[in-house]
């Protein structure tokens, strides 16, 4: 029986009340009294010199509160970057500077130059059509490999090239990897493009900054996965606002997948600006802004190398990675391409001695950075892509390759520092093939060819570290932030509980499972159980949401705050039962003295713990909140098996996929409508990138796709209904909920499947083709079964 | 949007009066001018709305003739059935809020290299009907986005004879869902026709040599082997001209074994 209340029961998302039914309090839904509205006028070349910034018609215009340009931002810091990456020489990456508005060059397409505040949006927009900023235009770099070309452009003047940084993992490992691909029985190679996405979530970006001079305190309300993190990063690094002057409000946020996590010129811009001109500062992002302006995600072009031996036995793998940048490093970019990437090379395998090489590449783009799986896909995609290859090449089963060669016993040391706790590969694969009902295929192809269509089978593994992440390690890693996560549990008089989380949900269902946890712990109505997140002013210092970290980190600070409430609970109980509160036991929301039937209900004890007349006081002190904060042990590995169908119009090009199944092993879970809701999801968006989306540059730097008339986005009919089953599982070791997370896994193990089925597909025709570049739209996949 | 006046007159005769004005648009049901309104690529003085003229709306057969009033709605032509190429075709342009605002004369006078019905239109032979005359859809598409409409001519009605049988083919391009490329064939008792949109840089074409081809056979398998030159065809993100002239073949022979 499926269970309908706490840890494990599919309860309904109580926040989607408000959000399908238009009450949610998103951050343009906010609007403060007398605030300005800001534009930005942007640059339409992608890379220039400022030689001039005329405003001083536009100045002039009606409604016009003041117009800002770079040189307003002189004396104001720069957008940092929140990671450091050390190169394969020990050497720090190159780290260019990054304004707020643009100071003496443009470097894409998008880059603010200057900022008109008015009094209505159209005034501000007016005004910014009136100013004349004369750029001296440069030849732009987009491709990244000739970026790194002997006098190629240079992005930033004052580095030494468009190189950020030559990173090696692991770098000792280099020359015997070498030699072990020199003498491999079989190596199977593989070039490979990883394109560049935009994350579109549904709500553009907004940012409201707010100023009060009576108390000298600032308020920026923004469109953020991780509030606190914003409030460090703007206010020292940038604005020089000490945290108790800063409040970060990051409301009902419509979808992130990455792009909200980073901090954005316009955050400060506002915040800035509202002290500036005494009044709130209001940006709202149109759906163009948001393309040239919102972090992209992937961009590597790949180099892949598999060796085996005469058994058919990895014996080693190098990749040699370009990744792109874009022009200037938004927060986390470093790490996404080595730290994110490099140690998930080893993926579901026992692969002795792996290298991997990373160039990370400045070019006249918008930045690049994390989107939903950030380095994981990008490291799947090319690990289960020459897997399948070297199947084809050997003529072997692929799903047997895989299997002779998973990991089988853990915990496991890979030779590319993480260790995996935890897994089973074999479990989920069999679920896959039991779910996929791979034993059907043979007969679906001739389904489809007796219809003059091609159909493929592809297959692949997936692992990804979540849980992000055990500060000590990252911070050795480069990260210049520790990676834990925090709860407060407050208790009312009454029994009902508000749990104040440092993580945030932006979509996925946190006030919901959340509170399934608490409820749980102690024995009561998830009703009773409130969570509170976005505000810096009303939850602990947190690191939110992105990493699939949430339920594995701030799930686990909240058990351990809950843990704190229940044992000064127990005293309580205890001095109530005239019993020693080691004999105290709680269950179904009521303490219990073991052994007896003399027994306190919760509600008794909380209404104690706040009107304290029979009370220890001596012992303990009234009232009943705790915080905890929780720094993970190690990362979680959730891994699983994924297999896609697809059939192929030989005519025409066009990919279907017919048939999706993920069999996800994601340790316990909390709520498996949710986890479905996650998985499904995660799946559209990799059958997004691999049939659909393409972010695309021509040579000048201009944007190709900028709106969805170009940028083609999954629709529901693209996709078919998933069989999607987490049964096998292997709980985490090191968290108290034994949990690993969920958010990313079906954007990252999906890409892989649906190339391998699209290849399965054109080689069942007759065609040698053994890759295809995503997006697999139809006119390259006809182009490469007809050039 | 720039700011721009508004007018929404009852007759052909006003709303033709109001577009005298300079730099006057009519909106015909904004499925372009809209976003491009918003964009701020354009700046129209006033935009004079068709919506409020009965006489423009609304489907009537006259003898084999189905004529349909220019702000028509797609999801009214879908509705009507009686040339079934022609409600497929509608029925499949955009989504049901474009169906429901975007109008036929709107689409033809816009004449959108991607757009379905300049298609039907040619393919079927139709009449474009205005203000002040009749013009055969032969005359009409005179290039991208170019029509003959002249300055503050405006289209009232589309008249389609109805054809033997006839079908519409569309390939969609896969982020606007506009057509990548779309053949509309027609067999009436003049003859065959072929209507190409999406493909070419000058906008819907005729592509004769399948005329010809089906015009003695009219089969999918008469144009076995057939394509245009790809010369004149589109190159983009989405496709490339050879792609695109492969898949007018492709698309004709569908079009054609579809046709009832």
């Amino acid at each position: 029986m499926p269970k309908d209340h706490g840890i494990g029961a599919s309860s309904k998302r109580r926040e989607d009340v408000r959000f399908l039914t238009g009450d949610g309090n998103y951050t343009d839904d906010i609007n403060v009294h007398g605030q300005a509205y800001v534009h930005f006028l942007r640059s339409d070349v992608a890379h220039g010199r400022l030689t001039s910034v005329d405003t001083s018609e536009a100045g002039k215009m009606p409604g016009v509160v003041r117009i800002f340009t770079g040189a307003d931002f002189e004396g104001v810091g720069g957008l940092p970057c929140g990671w450091c990456v050390t190169d394969r020489h020990g050497e720090p990456m190159q780290e260019p500077g990054h304004p707020v508005l643009a100071q003496g060059k443009v470097r894409h397409v998008g880059d603010p130059i200057a900022a008109v505040v008015a009094d209505t949006p159209e005034q501000a927009r007016d005004a910014a059509e009136a100013i004349i900023a004369d750029i001296e235009e440069f030849p732009a770099v987009v491709d990244m490999k000739a970026a790194l070309k002997e006098g190629a452009p240079k992005v930033h003047d004052d580095l030494s090239s468009n190189l950020c940084y030559d990173w090696g993992f692991v770098e000792e490992n280099r020359e015997a990897v070498d030699k072990a691909i020199q003498e491999a029985a079989h190596v199977t190679t593989l070039e490979l493009v990883n394109q560049r996405l935009v994350a579109n979530p549904m709500e553009p970006r907004v940012a409201i900054g707010e100023y009060s001079r009576a108390r000298d305190e600032h308020t920026l309300y923004t469109t953020s996965q991780n509030p606190h993190v914003i409030r460090l990063l703007m206010g020292a690094f940038v604005l020089g606002i000490p945290e108790h002057k800063l409040r970060v409000v990051a409301p009902d946020v419509g979808g992130g997948f990455g792009s909200k996590i980073f901090h954005y010129a316009e955050e400060a811009f506002c915040t800035f600006a509202a002290k500036a001109v005494n009044r709130p500062v209001k940006w709202t992002s149109s759906r163009s802004e948001a393309f040239m302006t919102d972090a992209h995600g992937r961009d590597h072009v790949t180099k892949i190398e598999l060796a085996l031996d005469a058994d058919n036995n990895f014996t080693a793998l190098r990749t040699d990675t370009h990744a792109n940048m874009g022009a200037y490093l938004s927060t986390f970019a470093p790490s996404v391409p080595t730290w994110l990437h490099g140690t998930l090379m080893a993926g579901n395998y026992r692969t002795p001695l792996i290298y991997v090489n990373v160039k990370a590449v400045f070019t006249n783009t918008v930045p690049v950075d994390a989107y939903r799986g950030a380095g994981r896909p990008e490291a799947t995609y090319q690990l289960e892509r020459v897997i399948d290859k070297a199947a084809r090449e050997l003529g072997v089963d692929p799903i047997a390759l895989r299997r002779q060669n998973f990991v089988t016993e853990f915990p496991y040391a890979t030779p590319v520092a993480v260790e995996y706790d935890t897994g089973d590969y074999n479990a989920t694969m069999d679920k896959l093939e039991e779910i996929a009902d791979l034993k059907g295929f043979a007969a679906r192809r001739k389904e489809s060819e007796a219809r003059g269509r091609l159909r493929g089978l592809g297959v692949n593994c997936y692992i990804e570290a979540c849980g992000i992440a055990p500060s000590n390690l990252v911070g050795q890693l480069g990260a210049r932030a520790g990676l834990y996560e925090s709860a407060t549990v407050r208790v009312n008089a009454t029994g009902g509980l508000v749990v104040m989380t440092g993580s945030h949900s932006h979509g996925q269902g946190h006030e919901t499972s959340f509170a399934q946890v608490v409820a749980d712990m102690i024995g009561i109505d998830e009703n009773m159980v409130d969570i509170v997140h976005g505000d810096t002013a009303n939850t602990p210092m947190g690191m939110g949401t992105y990493g699939s970290r949430s339920i594995a980190v701030g799930g686990s600070a909240m058990v351990r705050a809950t843990e704190k409430i229940i044992a000064k609970a127990k005293k309580i109980a205890a001095h109530l039962l005239e019993a020693s509160d080691a004999d105290i036991e709680l269950k179904d929301g009521a303490f219990t003295v073991a052994g007896t039937d003399k027994s306190v209900a919760w509600g008794d004890v909380t209404l104690a713990a706040y009107v304290p007349h029979n009370y220890p006081l001596e012992d303990i002190e009234p009232g009943l909140e705790e915080t905890a904060f929780y720094d993970p042990a190690n990362f979680t590995y959730p891994a699983g098996a994924y297999a896609c169908e697809v059939e192929l119009d030989p005519e025409t090009g066009k990919v279907t996929v017919e048939r999706f199944a993920a069999a996800d092993d994601f340790g316990n879970i909390i709520n498996p409508m949710i986890v479905d809701g996650q998985v499904h999801g995660g799946i559209g968006q990799g059958i997004g990138q691999a049939l659909l989306e393409s972010c695309a540059y021509d040579e000048n730097g201009q944007l190709l796709s900028a709106s969805y008339m170009d940028y083609a986005m999954p629709r529901a009919d693209d996709v078919p209904f998933y069989s999607v089953d987490h049964s096998c599982s292997t709980p985490c070791t090191h968290n108290p909920l034994g949990v690993k997370g969920c958010g990313e896994a079906g954007a990252i193990g999906s890409p892989p499947a649906v190339v391998n089925a699209v290849i399965d597909a054109m080689q069942s025709g007759g065609h040698k083709v053994d890759h295809i570049d995503m997006p697999v739209s139809p006119s390259r996949v006809w182009t490469a079964m007809n050039g | 949007m720039y700011n721009f006046e508004f007018e929404r007159p009852t007759s052909v005769a006003d709303a033709v009066k109001a577009l005298g004005q300079e730099e006057a648009q009519p909106l015909a049901g904004g499925q372009t001018l809209i976003p491009t309104l918003k964009q701020r690529l354009a700046m129209p003085s006033k935009l004079v709305s068709l919506s409020g003229i009965s006489e423009m709306k609304g489907i009537t057969q006259e003898g084999r003739t189905l004529v349909v009033g220019a702000a028509t709605v797609h999801a009214d032509v879908a509705a009507d059935g009686t040339i079934a190429a022609l409600s497929d075709l509608a029925g499949n342009i955009g989504d049901p809020a474009v169906r429901n605002r975007g109008t036929i004369g709107g689409s033809v006078a816009n004449n959108d290299p991607s757009a379905c019905y300049p298609a039907a239109a040619l393919g079927l032979g139709a009449t474009i009907v205005t203000d002040r005359r009749e013009i055969a859809a032969d005359d009409f598409f005179t290039g991208m986005f170019e029509t003959a409409l002249d300055e503050g001519e405006i289209v009232t009605a589309v008249k389609f004879p109805q054809p033997e049988a006839a079908a519409y083919a569309k390939f969609e391009q896969p982020a606007s869902r506009f057509a990548l490329v779309g053949v509309f064939v027609a067999r009436t008792g003049e003859g065959v026709r072929v209507a190409v949109t999406g493909a070419s840089e000058g906008g819907v074409f005729r592509w004769r040599e399948a005329e010809t081809a089906l015009a003695s056979d009219f089969s999918a398998g008469a144009l076995d082997g057939m394509a245009p030159e790809a010369d004149d065809m589109i190159s983009d993100l989405h496709g490339s001209a050879a792609y695109r002239a492969h898949l007018v073949g492709v698309m004709a022979r569908r079009a054609v074994a579809a046709a009832r």
